[in-house]
C-alpha cells in the first residue's frame, strides 16, 4: 500500500521524461529542411483533374519536357496568400512553369481567390483528398518542389518563397536546371 | 565602451546568481543565518547588475549603435524612437535579457516584500530563483549574447521585424514574460515547501498573492496577443491555436487551476501534494513554451530567431529544472499528509472538478500542440491537428467549465446540502432555461445551435454570480441594509470575494464574445475597383481607391473606404499594406471601426490588374471586442482579489497580534 502510494508520485516524472525523449527527438529534425525521401527521385505517377476543368487531366507526363516549380496551396492557408504576390512576379520570368497543386481545398473556394487575386500557374492541379499529397510528402501548405525536365524531383522548398528563398535556393538551382539542358 | 560594461554586468550577474543559488539554501538547510540572511542583499545586486545590463542595450539601441551585431539586426536609423526602445526586446538575444529582468525584478520584489516570511523560507526561495537565473545567464552568455560586437561596423541596420513595429507587440512580450516569470516565484515557494517538507496554509497563503500577481500579467499578456493578432495580421481571427499562442495559454490554463487550489490549500489544507504539483507544472509550461518558440521544434508564425543549438540548451536546462523539480516531488511529496475531509458535495469537490478540467484542457491543447511531432516520432502517418481539433476539445470541456462555474462559489467548503443549494440557485437556474428557450428561437439563433447555449451558460454565469452575492449581503445585514453592507465588505476582507465575482463575471463576457463572433460573423474576399461598393450584413463599404503614402520606415499603399449603415455614413476607414524599406514580406494594417458590438474591419489583400483594383477583404464582427473584455475583467478580478488586506504581501499574518505598521524591524525567524 504505502509502496503503491510513492509510486503514484513518481508518475509526473516519468510522464515529464517521454515528453523530454520527444523533444530531444524532435530537436534534431530541422523543420526547414526535412530531406525528403523524393529528391532526385522521379515524380511519382499521378492523375489529377485540373481545377478548371475536371474533365481535364493533369498527370505526371505534363512535368517532363520544361523545368518546373510544382506550388502546393490552399485557400485556407494564410501564408499562401503572403506568397501569392512572390508568385505573381514569378509567373512572368522565364526559363520554368509555375504549377500549382491545389490541396484539401475547396474548388470554389480555391477558383475565387485566383479570379480575385490573379492565377500565377500555366495549370492547377485539383488534389481535394490529399491523394497526391502524400504520395509527394506534402507535410503543409504552402511547399514548393523543384522538378527538372527529366521528371526529377531536385529540391523541396518547405514554406512560402521569400526572397532569401529565391536568392539563395531556387533562383541559382533553377539557372543550373536550365544550363544543364 | 557601453556595451562591454553590459556584458560585464551581465557576467557579475551570473556570479552573484551563483552565490544565490548556493550559500541561503545551505544556509538554510545547516541553520547558517549569516548565510541566510545573504539571500536579500543578492537578490538586490541581482536586479541592479541586470539593470545596467538592461540598460546599457536600451542605450545601444537608442544610440543606433550599429557595431553591436543584435542592434544592427534588430534596428535601423529610420526606426521611429519607440520602437527603438521596444526593439530592445525584439529579437531572441534581448527578450532572453528582458526575461532575465523581470526575474531579477520578482526576485527583489520578493525580497522586499516578504518581511514577515521565516528566514529559512524566504533564503530557500531566493536559492531557488537565483538556480534559475543561473541557467538563464549561462544560456545567454554561452550562446546568445546581446552585446556581441560586429565588425565592420555597418552603415545601416538591418530593421525590426516589421510585424514587431506596432504599440501593442511592443508591451506584449513584456505582459506575457512577467507572467511566465512571475510563475517561478509559485514554483520557487512550492519548491522550498517541498524542501522544508512544510506544506501547510501558510506556505498557501505566501504564495497566494504572487501566483495572483504572475496570472494578472499572463492574463493580460495573452489578450494582448490575441488583440494584436486581430487587427495586425489581417486576418480577422483573434485565436488561431498556433503553437506559440498555445505555448502561452497551457501556463494560463494550469495557472488557473493553480490559484483555484491554492485557495482550498490555504483554507481547508486539502490539495496540498497537488497544489504543488501545478506550482511546479506552471512554470515548466513557461519554460516549455520558451522552448518550443526557441528551438524551432514546431515551426510557427510567430518563431523568430530558431537554432537547434539554442534549442538544445533550453532542452537541457528544461530537464534539469522540471527533472529535477520532479524527482524532489516524487520524493518528498508522499510523505505530506493530505489532510481536509470533505464531502461529495462541498466547494472542495467543485474546486477539484475545476482542476481536472483545467487539466484535461492543458493535456490536450500539449498534446494538440506537439501531435505532429507525436505522430512523426512513432510514424502514425501524417496528421493535421488544427483549428478544428481544437475548437472540438474546447467546445467539449468549456460548456462543463462554465456550468461549474456557476455552481462552485455557491456551494459551501466540507458539507453543503442539496436541497440549500437549490434555493439560493433556482431563480438563476429558471432565468438561465428561459434564456435558452429564447435564444434558440429561428428569430433570434438562426438555426446555429451553439447560440443558444452559450447565451444561456453566459446568463447563468451572471445570475448564479448574483445570487451567491444577494447571499453573502443577506448573511451580512439583511437585504435592506445591502448598500453598507456592501461598503463594509469592500474595505474589509471581501474583497477576494468580490475579485472572485469579478473575474466570473469576465468569463461570462467571453464566452457572450466567443458565441456571438463565431456565430455571427460575416467575411468577404472581394475585387473592388475604385469608386464601387460592396454590402455585406447591413454595412455598404464603398471603395474610393488606393494611393501611395510614404512613412518613416516604409511604402504604404493606402485604401480609402466609406462605410454606409443604410445611407448614413458611419466611418472612414484608411487600411494599408505596407513594403518596410528594410524588405521582408509586406504587412497589412487592417483599418477597423471597433464598437462594443460590432467591429467592421477592412483589410487590403494586394492590387489587381492595372485599373487600381483591389482584392480586399471585409469582415463583420459582432461582439468581438467583448472577447478582450471579458479578459480584462479577469485580470481586474486578480487586481480585486490581491487588494484583499488579507495578502498584503503576508505582511500580517493573521495569527500575530497587529503590531506591523510601516516599521519594518520584524526580522522574521523560523
Amino acid at each position: 500500500m504505502a509502496m503503491s502510494k510513492s509510486v503514484r508520485y513518481l508518475i509526473p516524472l516519468v510522464v515529464f521524461a517521454a515528453l523530454a525523449g520527444l523533444l530531444v527527438w524532435g530537436l534534431g529534425q530541422d523543420p526547414r529542411e526535412v530531406p525528403s525521401p523524393l529528391i532526385g527521385k522521379p515524380v511519382p505517377t499521378f492523375s489529377l483533374p485540373t481545377l478548371e476543368d475536371p474533365n481535364r487531366a493533369f498527370t505526371d507526363a505534363d512535368l517532363r519536357g520544361k523545368v518546373s516549380l510544382v506550388n502546393v496551396w490552399a485557400s485556407w492557408c494564410s501564408a499562401c496568400r503572403a506568397e501569392h504576390q512572390s508568385l505573381m512576379a514569378l509567373s512572368e520570368m522565364p526559363g520554368f512553369q509555375l504549377i500549382g497543386l491545389n490541396w484539401k481545398d475547396d474548388a470554389a473556394d480555391a477558383k475565387q481567390v485566383l479570379a480575385i487575386s490573379g492565377d500565377p500557374y500555366t495549370m492547377v492541379g485539383y488534389d481535394p483528398d490529399n491523394k497526391v499529397g502524400i504520395d509527394w510528402g506534402v507535410y503543409g501548405a504552402p511547399e514548393t518542389f523543384v522538378v527538372d525536365r527529366q521528371g526529377i524531383i531536385r529540391y523541396k522548398q518547405i514554406g512560402p518563397i521569400d526572397r532569401k528563398a529565391w536568392e539563395e535556393k531556387l533562383q541559382p538551382l533553377l539557372e543550373k536546371l536550365n544550363a544543364e539542358g | 565602451m557601453v556595451p562591454e560594461l553590459g556584458h560585464l554586468a551581465l557576467i557579475l550577474a551570473l556570479l552573484i546568481a551563483l552565490v544565490q543559488a548556493v550559500f541561503p539554501l545551505a544556509g538554510s538547510l545547516s541553520g547558517n543565518r549569516p548565510w541566510m540572511a545573504m539571500a536579500r542583499p543578492l537578490a538586490y545586486g541581482q536586479l541592479t547588475m541586470i539593470a545596467i545590463a538592461f540598460a546599457a542595450l536600451t542605450q545601444a539601441f537608442l544610440t543606433s549603435d550599429f557595431s553591436v551585431l543584435y542592434v544592427a539586426e534588430n534596428s535601423n536609423s529610420l526606426l521611429p524612437t519607440i520602437y527603438k526602445f521596444s526593439a530592445v526586446w525584439g529579437g531572441h538575444e534581448g527578450s532572453l535579457l528582458l526575461w532575465v529582468l523581470f526575474m531579477a525584478c520578482w526576485g527583489a520584489a520578493v525580497a522586499a516584500l516578504s518581511r514577515n516570511l521565516p528566514l529559512t523560507v524566504m533564503s530557500r526561495v531566493i536559492s531557488v530563483q537565483g538556480m534559475i537565473t543561473v541557467g538563464f545567464l549561462l544560456f545567454m552568455l554561452l550562446t546568445s549574447n546581446p552585446f556581441e560586437r560586429l565588425f565592420p561596423v555597418p552603415q545601416e541596420g538591418r530593421d525590426l521585424n516589421p510585424l514587431l513595429q506596432d504599440p501593442g507587440l511592443a508591451i506584449h512580450p513584456p505582459m506575457l514574460y512577467m507572467g511566465y516569470v512571475g510563475f517561478s516565484v509559485a514554483f520557487a515557494f512550492a519548491l522550498a515547501a517541498l524542501i522544508g517538507g512544510r506544506l501547510d496554509a501558510a506556505w498557501a497563503r505566501w504564495s497566494r498573492p504572487w501566483t495572483t500577481v504572475a496570472w494578472i500579467f499572463l492574463t493580460i499578456g495573452i489578450m494582448l496577443g490575441s488583440w494584436w493578432s486581430y487587427y495586425e495580421l489581417g486576418w480577422g481571427g483573434w485565436w488561431f491555436w498556433d503553437p506559440v499562442e498555445n505555448a502561452s495559454l497551457m501556463p494560463w490554463l494550469v495557472g488557473t487551476a493553480l490559484i483555484h487550489s491554492l485557495a482550498v490549500t490555504e483554507k481547508r489544507g486539502a490539495f496540498k501534494s497537488w497544489t504543488v504539483l501545478l506550482a511546479i507544472c506552471a512554470f515548466s509550461l513557461s519554460l516549455l513554451g520558451t522552448f518550443l518558440v526557441r528551438s524551432g521544434v514546431l515551426t510557427s508564425v510567430h518563431a523568430f530567431a530558431t537554432d537547434p543549438a539554442r534549442g538544445m540548451f533550453i532542452l537541457l536546462f528544461l530537464c534539469v529544472v522540471v527533472g529535477g523539480s520532479l524527482a524532489l516531488y516524487a520524493w518528498r511529496a508522499p510523505e505530506v499528509s493530505e489532510g481536509g475531509r470533505f464531502d461529495l458535495l462541498s466547494r472542495e469537490t467543485s474546486l477539484l472538478a475545476n482542476n481536472l478540467l483545467f487539466v484535461a484542457f492543458t493535456v490536450l491543447v500539449l498534446f494538440g500542440t506537439l501531435a505532429p511531432l507525436i505522430y512523426e516520432a512513432f510514424d502514425w502517418g501524417k496528421i493535421s491537428v488544427g483549428f478544428p481539433w481544437f475548437n472540438k476539445m474546447f467546445l467539449a470541456l468549456a460548456p462543463f467549465m462554465a456550468i461549474l462555474l456557476g455552481v462552485g462559489p455557491a456551494v459551501r467548503w466540507k458539507h453543503d446540502e442539496p436541497m440549500r443549494l437549490l434555493r439560493t440557485l433556482w431563480w438563476a437556474l429558471a432565468l438561465s432555461i428561459l434564456v435558452l428557450a429564447v435564444s434558440y428561437l429561428p428569430a433570434f439563433s438562426s438555426g446555429h445551435l451553439w447560440v443558444p447555449v452559450g447565451l444561456a451558460l453566459a446568463a447563468w454565469l451572471v445570475l448564479a454570480h448574483v445570487a451567491v452575492v444577494l447571499e453573502r449581503l443577506k448573511n451580512k445585514g439583511g437585504l435592506a441594509r445591502m448598500g453598507p453592507a456592501l461598503l463594509a465588505d469592500l474595505r474589509g476582507g471581501g474583497r477576494s470575494f468580490y475579485g472572485m465575482v469579478i473575474a466570473h463575471l469576465g468569463v461570462a463576457v467571453f464566452v457572450v464574445g466567443v458565441t456571438m463572433v463565431s456565430n455571427f460573423q460575416h467575411e468577404e474576399d472581394v475585387r473592388l475597383s475604385p469608386n464601387a461598393s460592396y454590402e455585406l450584413a447591413g454595412y455598404r463599404f464603398e471603395f474610393l481607391g488606393a494611393e501611395a503614402v510614404p512613412g518613416p520606415n516604409y511604402m504604404a499603399q493606402r485604401g480609402h473606404f466609406k462605410v454606409y449603415r443604410g445611407d448614413r455614413q458611419i466611418a472612414n476607414l484608411f487600411p494599408e499594406k505596407r513594403a518596410y524599406l528594410g524588405g521582408g514580406m509586406p504587412m497589412t494594417e487592417a483599418a477597423i471601426d471597433p464598437g462594443l458590438f460590432r467591429d467592421v474591419y477592412v483589410s487590403m489583400g494586394e492590387a489587381v490588374g492595372d485599373k487600381g483594383d483591389w482584392a480586399v477583404r471585409l469582415y463583420y464582427k459582432p461582439f468581438v471586442r467583448w472577447i478582450w473584455l471579458g479578459a480584462i475583467l479577469m485580470a481586474l478580478g486578480g487586481v480585486v482579489t490581491v487588494s484583499d488586506p488579507r495578502y498584503r504581501m503576508a505582511r500580517a499574518p493573521a495569527r500575530r497580534p497587529a503590531t506591523s505598521s510601516a516599521g519594518g524591524t520584524s526580522a522574521a525567524t523560523a
